[in-house]
């Protein structure tokens, strides 16, 4: 197991490097430059210092070796619109909020998600089942700028003397639930699906036979034999889910107004401020790579058999 | 008392389609201690009356739409799930006719084992792991202590359905029901595996039904024989008996006694060598259910109109036919079967 997790993590490495490449590539196929702003009219003269300090007449891949210095060294590099600021300031100041409001958002998911999808698959076919998918389908169909306007509307303004719950912001509890709850819910609905399909597949394996033929009760067939084996898929899903989460609140961000990343991530990209768009998504790449490790560690946890295929 | 009697059960799978009499008033007792065969085509019915008898069927859509399931003079079919689930893996187990996926993958077999265990008696783990290292012992699992917290997909077929043996037997239960055992396996662990079983019946003084297709299996090791067909008892009767002067041409059939039918299908052990098919069990024949296939039935008779019962044609050997070999005109060569 340890040398699974090492040679993944040495995997890391060249997928980091092709996804600045990538990044790089495509910011270069975006016409304009931070300094050539019509509207913002800099002597030729200065412009040419500028992107001499910031090294942009360089050829490209000596822009790319320079960059792929600095993020291993964790020097994302100063902005190219904000003056006086690094990337490591901004990632440093808002990415946390990101994070955490990703985390809950997936906690909830998880939480309400799974259980629904287990009600749904052991009452297959009634109305709790019938019930439990609609939910699902609409949390699912609605997007989430939708839902965290009629959250808004009818938790923090029409009931909000009962439930004191604010409408945007981000300083104490109270703020985050709605923005977790808003985030969560199309990740909520996913689970769900994801937890009763698998778990009415399961249902039918022959080892869920031979538990129930050993007389064991019903909560240990169900809770273990049956659970287990459901969530492997749920598990496959939740990694890249989790690294979706976390880098898809922008949105959600902007209505609730929390100083998250995300809005950053937008602007950064209309401004050409490459080095804030690069070491974002450098940072998102190695949250979403981090996640899939994870998932696979858990992976084998939950299933002995890929254990074997990797020692 | 007999140790268990199935009386008149019947179940019906109530499908989209139409209502598959899948079994159809079946009757049977098995005395402590002896060995009951189950023999019949695909499809016959055989792991539905298993099923039926463990309150395993699948509901919906499956139902026992009549009949008792008396073991030890309880009717099991009257009993809630909490009761079914002290009977079974206790008094009655059950093992099934594919190893490689009837264990968890995802636990170690010692779980497996001592799960059984613990759910019928009030012992500590330990106690439980020691009880199931014997038991892999018994049923001749190489290196046992260290093989208890492997996983199934370390183990072969033929390994895997010891482990399940040695799960049936965990509870040292009365009635072991054991369901193709051998079906899936490799030709050369089958015998092997048939022999470990009747060893440990005899050894736990269990009572065993067999279920298979093939009458090799049977002859060795049950008393009684059950011939099924189309969801209903065709022959039944003890195993010289029915060996020696068969009576059902279905039967007969299966022993290869008819001449059109030697060759590939007898010799490998595979009933559906049989001309013709198994009846739709969603609409089958209107009355006799082998008549279609009969080599004996015709168009005169009352084959496709007078439902055969179930009749004693000697002591203990019950046949439902019309056209049981002993009625037959001497030795009137059977007409030749379309194929
Ligand atoms: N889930 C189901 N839905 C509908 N019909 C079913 C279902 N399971 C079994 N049947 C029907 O019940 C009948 C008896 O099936 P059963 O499994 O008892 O046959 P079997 O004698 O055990 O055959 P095999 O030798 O293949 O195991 C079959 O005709 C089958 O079509
Ligand atoms: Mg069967």
């Amino acid at each position: 197991m340890t040398t699974f997790i090492i040679r993944r993590l040495f995997w890391t490495i060249p997928v980091i490097l092709l996804v600045i490449l990538l990044t790089f590539t495509m910011m270069r196929q975006i016409q304009g430059n931070p300094f050539r702003k019509s509207e913002r009219a800099v002597p030729e003269a200065v412009q040419r210092n500028l992107e001499r300090k910031f090294n942009l007449d360089k050829p490209w891949y000596l822009q790319y070796a320079y960059y792929v210095k600095g993020v291993a060294t964790y020097d994302l590099g100063p902005s190219l619109v904000l003056r006086g600021r690094t990337v490591n300031d901004i990632v440093e100041e808002h990415f946390p909020v990101s994070i955490e409001l990703g985390l809950y958002a997936f906690l909830f998911a998880l939480i309400t998600g799974v259980p629904l999808g287990m009600i749904a698959a052991l009452r297959h076919n009634t109305a709790l089942d019938y019930g439990a998918m609609f939910f699902s389908n609409v949390g699912h169909a609605v997007p989430s700028f939708l839902v965290a306007t009629l959250l808004i509307y009818f938790f923090a303004l029409q009931w909000g003397d009962v439930t004191g719950l604010p409408t945007s912001g981000w300083s104490s509890w109270e703020h985050k639930i709605l923005p977790s709850i808003a985030l969560g819910l199309g990740p909520m609905a996913l689970f769900a699906r994801l937890v009763r399909g698998t778990m009415l597949e399961t249902l039918q394996q022959d080892y869920v036979r031979t538990a129930r033929a050993k007389g064991l009760h019903y909560r240990r067939v169900v809770g273990l034999h049956v659970l287990r084996n459901s969530l492997i898929p749920v598990v496959t899903a939740a990694g890249p889910l989790l690294g979706f989460i976390i880098t898809g609140s922008f949105i959600i961000e902007l209505i609730f107004n929390v100083p998250g990343i995300g809005q950053y991530f937008v602007t950064a990209v209309n401004a050409r401020d490459y080095s804030v768009v690069m070491g974002l998504t450098v940072l998102l790449s190695v949250i979403v790579i981090g996640a899939n490790l994870v998932v696979d560690i858990l992976y084998g946890i939950l299933d002995p058999r890929t254990r074997d295929a990797r020692t | 008392m007999a140790l268990l009697e199935v009386r008149n059960l019947a179940t019906h799978f109530f499908t989209r389609e139409g209502t598959v009499r899948a079994v159809d008033g079946v009757s049977f007792a098995l005395e402590p201690g002896k060995t009951l065969g189950i023999v019949g085509e695909s499809g016959s019915g055989k792991s539905v009356t298993a099923l039926s008898i463990m309150g395993l069927i699948p509901k919906p859509p499956a139902e026992i739409v009549s009949g008792d399931v008396l073991f030890e003079g309880r009717d099991l079919t009257k009993l809630s799930e909490k009761q079914l689930e002290d009977v079974r893996g206790r008094e009655i187990a059950m093992i099934f006719q594919d190893p490689m996926t009837s264990l968890n993958p995802t636990l170690t077999i010692g779980t497996q084992i001592t799960e059984t265990i613990r759910r019928h008696y009030d012992v500590p783990k330990q106690q439980a792991r020691k009880k199931a290292v014997e038991l892999l012992e018994e049923v001749q699992i190489p290196r046992a202590a260290d093989r208890l917290d492997d996983y199934p997909h370390r183990f072969s077929g033929g390994m895997r359905q010891r482990v399940m043996i040695a799960i049936a037997l965990s509870c040292d239960p009365k009635l072991l029901i054991a369901d193709e055992p051998t079906t899936a396996l490799d030709v050369t662990v089958q015998a092997a595996v048939l022999d470990l079983l009747d060893d440990l019946r005899q050894a736990h003084e269990m009572a065993m039904i067999l279920i298979t297709h093939d009458m090799g299996v049977v002859a060795e090791s049950a008393d009684d024989i059950v011939v099924m067909y189309g969801g209903q008892i065709v022959e039944h009767a003890s195993v010289n008996d029915l060996f020696d002067r068969p009576e059902h041409p279905y039967t007969e059939a299966l022993l290869g006694a008819l001449p059109q039918i030697e060759g590939e299908g007898i010799r490998t052990g595979r009933l559906t060598a049989i001309p013709g098919r198994p009846p739709d069990l969603k609409n089958p024949p209107p009355a006799c259910r082998f008549a279609p296939r009969c080599p004996y039935a015709n168009a005169n008779d009352s084959c496709a109109t007078v439902i055969p019962e179930l009749r004693e044609i000697r002591k203990d050997h019950w046949v439902r036919t019309a056209h049981p070999a002993c009625e037959r005109a001497g030795a009137r060569e059977p007409e030749k079967v379309q194929a």
